[in-house]
């Protein structure tokens, strides 16, 4: 289950989270990208100024902030009963290797279907100017017992 | 660099198969940090009531992208990219899970140069994403 006096609710923001360019190859590739989040020459030549990440990279910080949300006591979400019902990252600029980033979550909805909970989030990601990069929107659906 | 005038609405501008091991789930858990354990015991998938062991939904999310990254050859363009989690893959111990990507325009914005594509992923003959869309920037 989970507690619907959550929605609306802001979680802080999280600590700096440093983009590493080992870690965007690993991402990389663990996502089956091809050269262009690996060869750092290539991001060069096109203009970059490092390695950009995959598109879905941010979730490693949405990951941080929904970890508030999980560990939360007021939330009353049990992981084991979570699936992910839907993804969406949307782009104020590509983020590259070296970025320092922190996360800020809100909870934009929580809904019951069919014995289902759907909590609805919202994760704005900054860079170390504090302007926003990145919109993370998910959806987890917390299964009935 | 595909050309804005060239393209049209349906138009497959890429597909890809992917072959899924347990060890690219191992892989994406690391890369990721998501280490829970559905993406790689079976017994701890079997005891919530799951088919067996699934992939994640963000590496089926990550890597069914790719092929539109190649296609315009720099992940930067992609500026916006979506998808809903329609149907489990499961990724026997051994041997392979195998997802058909296809990129088909899907609608053009002429005025800002942006074209949003989406994508099917099909695993044995399911559909695994839903409302998968991705616009980029040409």
């Amino acid at each position: 289950m989970v507690n619907p006096n959550i929605q609306g609710k802001r979680y802080p923001k999280t600590p700096a989270y440093q983009v590493g360019r080992e870690k965007v190859r690993e991402f990389a590739r663990a996502v089956f990208a091809s050269r262009e989040s690996l060869d750092i020459d290539y991001a060069i030549s096109l203009g970059h100024k490092d390695l950009v990440v995959p598109p879905t990279f941010p979730v490693v910080i949405q990951e941080q902030s929904l970890k508030l949300v999980l560990d939360d006591p007021e939330s009353q979400i049990d992981f084991s009963r979570v699936v992910h019902g839907d993804q969406r990252f949307k782009f104020e600029r590509p983020i590259v290797a070296g970025d320092v980033l922190t996360s800020e979550l809100s909870v934009a909805s929580v809904k019951s279907l069919g014995g289902n909970h759907m909590v609805s989030f919202e994760t704005e990601i900054f860079d170390e100017a504090n302007t926003l990069v990145c919109t993370a929107f998910s959806t987890l659906v917390v299964r009935g017992a | 660099m595909p050309k804005f005038s060239e393209l049209a609405v349906g138009d497959v501008v890429a597909s890809k198969t992917f072959d899924l091991t347990r060890d690219s789930l191992v892989r994406y858990a690391g890369a990721s940090g998501d280490f829970n354990p559905i993406h790689y015991r079976d017994d701890v998938a079997q005891s919530v009531g799951l088919p067996g062991v699934l992939a994640h939904g963000m590496l089926t999310m990550g890597l069914a992208v790719q092929p539109v990254i190649d296609w315009v050859q720099d992940p930067a363009r992609i500026l916006d990219y979506g998808v809903r989690f329609t149907k489990p893959v499961v990724v026997p111990a051994a041997g392979s899970a195998t997802l058909n990507i296809t990129a088909t325009v899907a609608q053009l914005d002429e005025e800002a140069n942006k074209v949003r594509v989406d994508l099917t992923c099909s695993f044995e003959e399911n559909n695994v994403l839903g409302k998968a869309q991705v616009w980029v920037q040409l």
